[in-house]
């Protein structure tokens, strides 16, 4: 009989920490969700629709919180520190609690590129430079006054991934195919538009993604520059100009573009760097939180008791986050099954 | 354009710049393309607002220009430098001010290499004392003389007799700003307000009252590129770079263009000349140029400095449209009186551009 | 006047007045032709690339940057052979897109 009483904490209610606690439950335990936000759901309850079937990211969403109903789960919390105990961790939470866990588990996820750092773009400088997440949101909320009937449009994959100027030199893996994803669903917006996309390397290994590319050329006329942005400028009537060298030919272009969306990469959240080493699990070189083993036990840390699920680790899909999730609460299952 | 978005990048590149006691180091070449420039930072600074600015006659190039055209290996630009630093030390300063972007770079730059490359410094150090017998302490600031201007365009202001603004209209003057490219692009925290949106010259464009233009090219290069200019046969190309710049600013209608370098200026006011000539192309106002200044004689206008003093009747382009814009008075009759009031050679018109 | 040296004429491909007429009309004839993706497959196995300079990703590339001289150069000297269209990944025809682009103008009208 395995003891179904042990306290598991899992930092972070993104679609990891939802997916772990649920299949945590599923196995008996009673697992706890603590998320800064005030609401579950993370990163992906701000995005629109999904690669590859185009599915509503808010019914995944809207599905996991249904099936975690029951988990106790504290919302604008934070972690104000964390200690190793002799056999377990203990919690001191922003509302004055502490919790003392058996198990962790870092959900903690990502963060979002600050696209400002690339100065040459003009982030936050030129009106009509967005990101990704901003054309998500207006996918949502069709509320930008800088998305009006653009005429030529552009995206810039690789913002600040596999470049060591910006301090990562990790390739973002989902930008590829969220570039390609956002430049159809412009197209079908406004097929007048002419889209660019300019990019270093094309990595569409996931299922159907290489459908997802073929289709933006045939069907939608998406024009690909291979070749990274040298800089941004604004042009007299607000418009931006961008620069870059189309490799393939072999000479410099210039493009003047009503909206240029720029393909934040993914970095580690520096909250969870921050908590693993106050524990001392280990932080890898690329930023990222160290699996035990990068191929047989991603989810396990190189501490007992502590476990990962997601993009804490590195840039995840989300079918992969929700693999590692259900991966990683078998993991604690197994741990706490063999303390007995 | 979101301003704001621009002052929290020029906050994160904000750098410490002492308001006193300086060791100068001229240009090789400003004295004679803008005579008046680097006496007026003197007199600006020490007659006008009280700094202490010392300047030593021993002093020579930084040798930046040779470095950059590969003529000498850097070690001897640094035995160079490294002796300048000893006129610094052996004067009793700590703070060095260059009048010069390449001197700027070439001392930063060797910093730089110093710190990363302690046992070269060491090196240097021992060349120079086996040269010349000296030895030096490196400097605790090294600013550009725009740097210093930029500080202190706040007490100039105050002291203003002409504001940048459009005299019949009320409007703000439109300016551009031109960074020389060593000030901020090799070491962009080095510069103030960084290498993308540099805010050393906008900062004093705005605090006199004129308003700064951005143009798709605003980060390109003048053109000069040291070996671009010096070898004719390359020199096509500096004019290119330099025209690519009027071609993208020509939409906004400067009124005049602000520059920090000792080749920028030069370029920007000459090449205007050479444009009209093969093309017939004039970018001002009504067949004239546009007047590019140095920080200085911008100083020097709003201060209330005479035009001719200030030598600005050796641009090229004619600055009287300007100076009727701002309202600043002139005597026509004195433009080209020489130091002791008699006429020096009045220069011969250009085809297409008009000059005064 | 000469002054010895002259303005060099810009190599960069401005995108904002590049003429597509004749791309556009291609791919309405050829739709294959936009799925491209410059692997260069078509010219390394290309018999006549060694000395005629002939490339089809070129070609297609060269026609959506306004490169028509060298677009116009390379297809003289195709020989038609078709080695090119075994071996493309994403299918395209590259024989009939030679075939069907020699017979359009640079406005992109069908002239022969």
């Amino acid at each position: 009989m395995v003891n179904r009483t042990p306290v598991i904490a899992i930092i972070g209610a993104g679609i990891a920490g939802l997916e772990a606690a649920r299949q945590l439950s599923a196995l008996g335990y009673k697992p706890i969700l603590i998320e800064k936000a005030p609401v579950t759901g993370g990163h992906v309850a701000e995005w629109n629709r999904l690669f590859p079937d185009m599915s509503p990211a808010a019914d995944l969403v809207q599905s996991l919180e249904a099936q975690t109903a029951k988990v106790r789960t504290m919302t604008s919390t934070e972690i104000l520190s964390i200690n190793r105990l002799k056999d377990g961790y203990s919690l001191v939470l922003s509302d004055g609690n502490i919790l003392i866990c058996q198990a962790v588990l870092f959900a903690t996820g990502f963060h979002l590129f600050d696209a400002s750092k690339k100065e040459e773009y003009g982030y936050g400088i030129y009106e009509r430079v967005i990101t990704n997440r901003d054309l998500e949101q207006w996918f949502n909320t069709r509320h930008d006054a800088r998305i009006h009937n653009p005429k030529a449009m552009g995206f810039v994959h690789c913002v600040g991934s596999r470049d060591i100027k910006a301090g990562n030199t990790q390739c973002s893996k989902v930008c590829c195919i969220t570039a390609i994803k956002q430049a159809i669903e412009i197209k079908e917006e406004f097929p007048d538009a002419e889209v660019y996309c300019f990019y270093m390397d094309l990595r569409l290994f996931g299922k159907k993604y290489e459908d997802f590319y073929i289709k933006a050329q045939r069907d939608h006329g998406i024009h690909f520059i291979r070749g990274r942005v040298s800089e941004v400028g604004e042009a007299i009537d607000g418009r931006v100009v961008v620069k870059a060298e189309d490799t393939l030919n072999g000479k410099p272009v210039k493009v003047t573009l009503d909206l240029l969306v720029l393909m934040a990469g993914i970095v580690c959240n520096p909250d969870a760097q921050h908590y693993a080493r106050e524990i001392g699990v280990a932080v890898d070189d690329d930023g990222f939180l160290k699996s035990r083993d990068n191929v047989a036990s991603i989810t396990e840390s190189s501490r007992p008791g502590v476990f990962f699920a997601g993009a804490c680790t590195g840039a995840k899909t989300v079918p992969e986050t929700l693999a590692e999730a259900r991966s990683a609460a078998l993991a604690i299952h197994q741990y706490l099954s063999k303390r007995g | 354009m979101i301003y704001q978005g621009k002052q929290k990048i020029w906050a994160d590149y904000q750098k410490e710049i002492p308001d006193n006691h300086w060791f100068y180091v001229r240009s090789c070449i400003r004295q004679n393309f803008f005579p008046a420039s680097e006496k007026y930072f003197l007199k600006i600074c020490r007659d006008m607002l009280g700094r202490d600015i010392y300047e030593s006659e021993h002093h020579t190039t930084c040798a930046g220009i040779a470095y950059h055209c590969d003529t000498i290996p850097q070690e001897t630009a640094m035995t160079v430098v490294a002796r300048q630093f000893a006129l610094m030390t052996e004067a009793g300063y700590d703070n060095l001010v260059t009048s010069c972007i390449t001197s700027f770079g070439n001392y930063t730059e060797i910093l730089e290499t110093w710190r990363e490359f302690p046992e070269l410094e060491a090196r240097i150090r021992e060349d120079l004392w086996k040269a010349c017998r000296r030895e030096f302490n490196k400097p605790k600031y090294v600013a550009h003389a725009s740097d210093l201007m930029y500080k202190l365009r706040g007490e100039i202001a105050e002291r203003a007799q002409f504001q940048l603004v459009h005299r019949a209209t009320g409007e703000p003057l439109r300016i551009v700003e031109h960074i020389g490219c060593h000030y901020s692009k090799m070491f962009p925290h080095k510069g103030v307000g960084g290498a993308e949106y540099p805010c050393v010259l906008s900062g004093m464009a705005e605090a006199w009252g004129g308003q700064v233009i951005d143009y798709p090219e605003r980060r390109h290069c003048c053109g000069f590129g040291f070996r671009q200019y010096f070898v004719k046969a390359n020199r096509g190309y500096s004019l290119s770079n330099t025209h690519k710049k009027f071609e993208s600013m020509e939409p906004y209608h400067p009124d005049m263009i602000i520059t920090n370098c000792p080749g920028c200026p030069y370029f920007l006011d000459r090449w205007q000349y050479v444009i009209s000539e093969m093309n017939g192309k004039t970018y001002g106002q009504n067949g004239y140029g546009i007047p590019a200044l140095t920080y200085e004689e911008l100083a020097g206008l709003v201060l209330g400095v005479d035009p001719w003093d200030l030598g600005l009747q050796v641009h090229q382009v004619a600055v009287e449209p300007l100076l009727d814009k701002i309202g600043i008075p002139y005597d026509p009759a004195r433009k080209y009186l020489g130091m002791d009031e008699k006429k020096i050679m009045t220069p011969g018109l250009p085809t297409s551009l008009k000059c005064c | 006047m000469d002054f010895g040296f002259k303005l060099s004429p810009s190599s960069a491909v401005n995108l904002d007045t590049v003429d597509h007429a004749r791309y556009d009309r291609l791919v309405r004839l050829e739709p294959d032709a936009l799925t491209c993706i410059g692997c260069g497959s078509c010219s390394a196995t290309c018999t006549a690339a060694p000395w005629s300079g002939m490339s089809v990703r070129k070609v297609i590339l060269g026609l959506q940057r306004g490169r028509d001289d060298e677009v116009d150069a390379m297809l003289s000297r195709c020989m038609l052979c078709g080695k090119c269209t075994m071996v493309c990944p994403r299918g395209i025809n590259t024989r009939h897109l030679i075939l069907t682009l020699c017979r359009l103008n640079r406005k992109g009208e069908v002239v022969r």
